[in-house]
């Protein structure tokens, strides 16, 4: 798409998280331009997926807040307080935000297609938008299968399908309900190494298709390819943000250049 | 059978690949024995196993010698129970047991699946109601519960529904009229049944992946059409298996009411033979009845079981149906490959 977009502009303020009595975020700002390409990197345990969950509000934040658009996610304001909403309007707001999560999460009992088909027909949206037809949906769920490389397994389960496979038709899913920003969590990770590029393939298309995109990864080369932002996140804070080339041969932070010295092969290093 | 026409065919065919290694024995130095023996025109024979055909041939004997003894012992009185299986007292106690276990079982699952969602439920509440619940109906034997609904008019002569603590009435019935034979078998059945199915479809919805629901709640799938399309189905296949033991129980449970004197199938049977003292033969009616509706039970079970494992198996098994005709088509194919 060669227009701008002009949807999905994603805001962190201060988020705070706290799971039992460890700090997972402690205030965490970020700004994602719509049709931006931030990738999250960071060792295991920096809080990375958990800042990506609480951008669709399936993580409570503790404090500080998210917007999307300028319109609070998970709140509302009512005097000078921020009322957590009910579960029926976060459903709405979730369809604009898609999410691929590590392990696929597809619904083993339902087809490919069936998969892909069944929240545009069952979920409300936001703005009253109309929820598509069965017919509409079973169509639009064939050609973003198509789109993924996976109309000829439109009617296979997810156990008949490799991992890279499924992931794809989770993407296609998140896809369905054409989200305002896709949320990617670590979508790669669980694949055989054989299996990891169909799926970063499919991620590099969507990231000029002018949808903003949140991923959080360990794939480096692919986040140097496709970052607008790389985001380098150490015990729940932004330790330092930029552009792939400045991060990756010119970190600031002494925490990033360790990082980025255990993780880039320097084979890959290029 | 067709185990021994291929041994058969294979003892033809081994023969032919046998000159080989014969003749590399007595190779001559001209002929030298080849560093990698090929046994690529080998044909595989599998392991006997002798111990496997010992053990049917016993067992099969076992069997033969009961069904010899059912038949030919007169004691038995067959004639008696061919004269009183299909007798009209005996169907109408077979309908009633199929009535009251249809319905308790039907009410007894809804009941549990509404208890096994408070029991899940964030209500501290909700969770204690529903655990006392199935505290109390699981520790009591169900005669003492069939008993006390029964006799609920001893402890409440009316019952009333009103405004608590007023003196409003809007009805008032004596408790006696209320719970009947069958009011109080269906209640005792039905509570009893719950406090268990509750337990079985909580089992079943914890066994669902926590992803599944994310997922959902991820795509904005609203939350009774997660619970039906995404949870149920897959809880489903940890539920059946153990409910329909508790419904096939619940079949022969239903034979206690016998002691509210309610006429389902064992006490008509037992009425029955208090009069013509065959009680073998009649108990042996009833007996005959339950095999008939577990066996029902068990074959609907493997069908809605396979219905709900779509997708959990790479490729559905074959029923026993399909299986059979691959049988009989491969089966006359080979016996003609034998043949010719």
């Amino acid at each position: 798409m060669n227009t701008t977009p002009t949807r999905g502009q994603v805001e962190i303020t201060a988020v705070r998280k706290s799971f039992g009595g460890t700090e997972v975020l402690k205030g965490v700002s970020l700004t994602v331009p719509p049709g931006g390409v931030a990738v999250i990197v960071g060792p295991s345990g920096s809080g990375k997926s958990t800042l990506l969950r609480t951008i669709n509000h399936l993580e409570k934040v503790d404090g500080g807040y998210i917007t999307i658009d300028g319109q609070l996610v998970g709140y509302e304001v009512r005097g000078n307080k921020l009322h957590e909403l009910r579960e029926k309007d976060i459903l709405k707001q979730r369809t604009d935000i898609g999410m691929v999560f590590q392990n696929f999460n597809l619904f083993p009992h339902l087809t490919a297609l069936e998969n892909v088909a069944e929240a545009p027909v069952v979920a409300l949206r936001p703005d009253g938008r109309q929820r598509r037809s069965k017919a509409e949906a079973r169509e639009r769920a064939l050609e973003l299968l198509d789109r993924v490389g996976l109309k000829d397994r439109a009617h296979a389960y997810p156990r008949q399908l490799s991992g890279g496979q499924q992931q794809r038709v989770a993407i296609a899913r998140a896809l369905a309900l054409d989200p305002k920003i896709l949320l990617f969590d670590e979508p790669t990770s669980a694949l055989d190494p054989e299996l990891v590029n169909e799926v970063l393939d499919v991620i590099r298309e969507l990231a000029t298709s002018g949808t903003t995109l949140i991923i959080v990864t360990h794939e480096m080369g692919f986040a140097r390819d496709v970052a607008d932002t790389v985001v380098f996140m150490d015990q729940g804070q932004i330790v330092e943000q930029g552009r792939p080339e400045e991060i990756f041969s010119n970190p600031r932070e002494p925490r990033t250049r360790t990082f980025f010295s255990k993780v880039i092969e320097p084979a890959f290093n290029i | 059978m067709s185990s021994a026409a291929t041994t058969v065919a294979q003892s033809a065919h081994q023969p032919a690949p046998e000159p080989a290694p014969a003749s590399a024995e007595t190779a001559t130095p001209a002929e030298p024995v080849p560093a990698n023996a090929d046994y690529s025109s080998y044909k595989l024979v599998p392991a006997r196993h002798p111990w496997r055909w010992v053990g049917t041939v016993l067992v099969a004997l076992g069997v033969a010698a009961m069904a010899w003894s059912l038949v030919s012992n007169p004691r038995w009185e067959w004639g008696v129970v061919a004269q009183w299986f299909t007798a009209q007292s005996v169907v109408n106690g077979l309908i009633e047991t199929l009535k009251l276990t249809a319905i308790s079982g039907a009410l007894g699952f809804v009941l549990g699946f509404i208890l096994a969602l408070m029991r899940l439920s964030a209500s501290p509440l909700l969770v204690s109601v529903s655990w006392t619940f199935s505290w109390i109906f699981r520790s009591t034997p169900l005669l003492v519960q069939m008993l006390l609904w029964y006799n609920l008019g001893y402890l409440y002569e009316k019952i009333s529904l009103g405004i608590p603590f007023t003196d409003v009435r809007f009805f008032e019935v004596q408790t006696t009229t209320l719970v009947s034979q069958f009011a109080a078998a269906v209640l005792g059945l039905t509570l009893n049944q719950a406090a268990y199915s509750a337990e079985i479809i909580r089992g079943g919805i914890l066994s669902v992946d926590q992803g599944q629901l994310e997922a959902a709640a991820a795509l904005g799938i609203p939350a009774w059409r997660r619970s039906t399309r995404i949870v149920l189905p897959q809880a489903m296949r940890a539920i059946l298996p153990t409910a329909f033991n508790e419904i096939i129980g619940l079949v022969k449970g239903t034979s206690i009411v016998y002691v509210l004197a309610y006429s389902e199938l064992f006490y008509t049977v037992q009425v029955i033979y208090n009069r013509t003292q065959q009680v073998l033969p009649l108990l042996l009616v009833a007996t005959l009845w339950y095999v008939v509706i577990t066996s029902v039970l068990s074959v609907l079970q493997y069908y809605i079981e396979r219905h709900y494992s779509k997708g959990a198996v790479r490729n559905l098994p074959l029923t026993p149906l399909q299986k059979a005709r691959k049988f009989l088509a491969t089966h006359a194919v080979t016996n003609v490959r034998n043949q010719g």
